[in-house]
Parts: C-alpha cells; sequence; structure tokens
C-alpha cells in the first residue's frame, strides 16, 4: 500500500510518515499541492491514502482536492485532511469537494488510526 | 507540589474509599492510575500532594472533598461512537425492529449508564437524526447517568475540546451538529435537548426510571467484583422493556453472571437480549 503525504512542513511530513509505516503503508512525500499532483502522476495515480494539509504555497490543500476530483481519469483515492483549519464553514467546503475525513492539528497517532478506520481504509495492526 | 508515590497504607486506603463508595475494585496495580488522577484533584483544592489530600479527607476538613476523591478515580474514558459497532446494529437492526415493533405507541428510550460527558448519548442522538429523521414524530428519551456531579454537569453542558471532536466524530457529523466558540465546540441545541440527564450510582439505589427499548452499559461492569456485576445486571434487567437489549463493551459478558440474557451477534456487533 502506498501514502501520499503532503504538507510544507517537513516536521509534519515525518510525523505522518511515522504514523502511517507501521501500518503498512510505503511513503511518498510531497511539499505542495502541485507537487502532489506531480507525485500522482509519477506514480500511474496508484496509491492508496493521501493525507494533505490545507495552508501551503504554490498549491493549497482545497484546490489539490478539486483538481483531483475533477480529473475523471484518476481512480477515488481516500484523501484525509490534516490541518489547522477549523471553521465549520471551511471544513464543509472541502467535504463538498470531495475530503473524505478532517483530523484537525493538533492530534495523536490514535486519532489519525481511528479516522482512517472509520472511514474504512485498510490498515495492519499498528507497531508501535 | 511533589510528586513522591504515594505509600503501600495510602494505596490501600484510596482503593477501600473507592470501593465502598463506588464498588469499584482497584489494587496495587493501578497506582500510576491513583496517582495520575488524584494529582489534579490535590492541585485544584490547594495541597501540596495527594497524600495532604488523603489527610484532609480522613479529617473530613472540607465538604464534597471525598466525592471529588472517588470521583475522579470512577470517570470512564470515553469518545464519539465508540467501538462504531454497536451504532451500526442500531441503524441496520435494532432500530428498523423497534420501529415495527412499536408503530403503534411511538415511543422509544434509550439509556447510556455511566455516561461520562455525555459522547455515547449524544453519539445516538446525531445518529437517529441523520439515519431515523422519521422519528421526530415519536416520544424518544435519550437518558444519560453517571454517579459523578462534575461529569453530569460537562455532559449537560455539550461542550468539547477539539481533541475530543477529533475522536471517533465523523467531520460531515461535526460541521453539521456542532458550532465552534473559540477552542470548544458546543453542540446545537436541537441536538443537546434530545438528551436528558441525572444522577444515578449503580450500586446505590436507583432514581425512577422508564422501561428501556436499548441500554448501553459499556466497560463498566470489568470494574467491579462478580457479585455486584450480578446485582447491577439483576437491576438493570427490571428497567428493561420486553424485548429490549443490552450493550456491553468487548471485553464483557453476562455469561456466568445472569443466564436471563442470550448472546446475540449481528454483524460484527454483540448485544444482548431478555429471554
Amino acid at each position: 500500500m502506498l501514502a501520499l503525504i503532503i504538507d510544507d512542513s517537513r516536521a509534519m511530513r515525518r510525523i505522518l510518515r511515522r504514523i502511517v509505516e507501521p501500518l503498512g503503508f510505503s511513503v511518498i512525500e510531497a511539499e505542495h499541492g502541485q507537487d502532489g499532483l506531480n507525485q500522482l502522476a509519477q506514480h500511474d495515480h496508484d496509491v492508496d491514502l493521501i493525507l494533505v494539509d490545507w495552508n501551503m504555497p504554490v498549491m493549497d490543500g482545497l484546490t489539490f482536492i478539486k483538481t483531483l476530483r475533477a480529473n475523471k481519469e484518476v481512480p477515488r483515492i481516500t484523501t484525509v485532511m490534516v490541518t489547522t483549519e477549523t471553521e465549520p464553514a471551511h471544513m464543509a467546503r472541502a467535504l463538498m469537494a470531495g475530503v473524505d475525513e478532517f483530523v484537525m492539528k493538533p492530534f495523536t497517532p490514535e486519532i489519525l488510526i481511528e479516522k482512517l478506520q472509520m472511514i474504512g481504509v485498510a490498515i495492519g495492526d499498528p507497531t508501535y | 507540589m511533589t510528586t513522591a508515590t504515594l505509600t503501600p497504607d495510602a494505596i490501600s486506603w484510596v482503593c477501600t474509599r473507592v470501593r465502598d463508595r463506588s464498588a469499584i475494585e482497584l489494587d496495587s496495580s493501578k497506582t500510576y492510575l491513583i496517582e495520575a488522577r488524584l494529582g489534579p484533584v490535590a492541585r485544584q483544592n490547594g495541597f501540596a500532594d495527594i497524600d495532604e489530600l488523603i489527610q484532609a479527607v480522613k479529617s473530613n476538613r472540607k465538604v464534597g472533598l471525598e466525592s471529588q476523591l472517588v470521583e475522579a478515580m470512577t470517570t470512564n474514558e470515553t469518545s464519539f461512537f465508540r467501538d462504531l459497532h454497536p451504532f451500526e446494529a442500531l441503524r441496520k437492526t435494532l432500530l428498523p425492529e423497534i420501529k415495527t415493533r412499536q408503530a403503534a405507541t411511538k415511543s422509544l428510550n434509550i439509556w447510556s449508564a455511566a455516561c461520562s460527558s455525555g459522547q455515547e448519548i449524544y453519539s445516538i442522538a446525531m445518529h437517529l437524526r441523520e439515519h431515523f429523521a422519521d422519528l421526530a414524530s415519536w416520544k424518544v428519551q435519550l437518558v444519560g447517568t453517571d454517579l459523578s456531579d462534575d461529569i453530569l454537569a460537562r455532559a449537560k453542558a455539550a461542550k468539547f475540546s477539539q481533541i475530543e471532536v477529533n475522536r471517533g466524530l465523523p467531520t460531515p457529523l461535526l460541521v453539521k451538529n456542532f458550532q465552534r466558540q473559540g477552542m470548544q465546540w458546543e453542540l446545537k441545541p436541537e441536538v443537546r435537548n434530545m438528551a436528558t440527564f441525572t444522577k444515578l450510582n449503580l450500586i446505590e439505589r436507583w432514581p425512577p426510571l422508564p422501561q428501556f427499548d436499548i441500554v448501553f452499559l459499556r466497560n463498566v461492569l470489568i470494574y467491579f467484583a462478580p457479585d455486584t456485576k450480578r446485582a447491577i445486571l439483576e437491576k438493570v434487567r427490571k428497567v428493561m422493556a420486553p424485548k429490549a437489549v443490552l450493550f456491553l463493551g468487548a471485553a464483557e459478558t453476562t455469561m456466568g453472571l445472569d443466564a436471563t440474557f442470550e448472546r446475540v451477534q449481528a454483524d460484527n456487533s454483540v448485544f444482548y437480549r431478555l429471554k
């Protein structure tokens, strides 16, 4: 299984990598939405899970989601937004755009794992 | 405040006092839990450490201090839509059955026993609104009970931290049912008002309760000795309507305790129905 982590913070990418790798995912990383689209194309969109931040330079997370969902050639990939954005109206917009779930920062590994289980992501037993 | 480890005598005294007041069984293996829970109580009441708190309770120096101590040791972890499977059973099996069976009376009573800060009963409320909008014309009673005054006040207020709403609550339900106030998330009145809360200590005399169709008593019995579990199940049985069901925690069972319940497996969920 392959996960794409999109966040402009290297520290946050490392935190997320350390959570999902023990669940059985290999990880590729991107620094912003456009970088994420490029990474997806390079991997023929054969990705099982995307974790994406909202506020990033070049292309933000919401634009990334809209672009991704607008491309009907791309299979539907489960996408979780991991963000400090907690304005309900904004979150509703992201859900409308096709985000499957939100994890609000700060969070614990257990919170992310519970959310993945909740939306039916097949994950192995974490080996923390 | 110092962080000196409690003496065996102090641990033993706390275990005995909590057992006498709540029937919850603690022992020295729970020393970490006792220190973690009682440290904040000592601090909030201006004591230097937990030993000083214990001395104050023993000498009855401050009204309500013993209740605070017991309540701190009996508050359970909870989260929205905890374990998911019972909610699936409600949606797929139990509520459709009840809607047919009770179409004439149009009444539905659900109890969240040891409800803590209310996440379970409010999860049920959101679940009903989401999947059973037609129950709006029914008389629906969602009752939460707990032995702690503080925790019941929190449940009634229906305000949750970001960490609490991050756990287990699907985001579509968060944005639909809550309004954000700073770092707090408050349930909208139309959901909050669906639930009522009452103080109830499972091992003491119970206040009047309606006959329930569904009882959630999850991750509660594990804290009690077998005889107390039997006594609680007997009392629970008496407030269950015919064909009512009981949800226990994944590590709990009625088997070996009360033969009047039968175990029912529905998809990934297990519940207990009166025979």
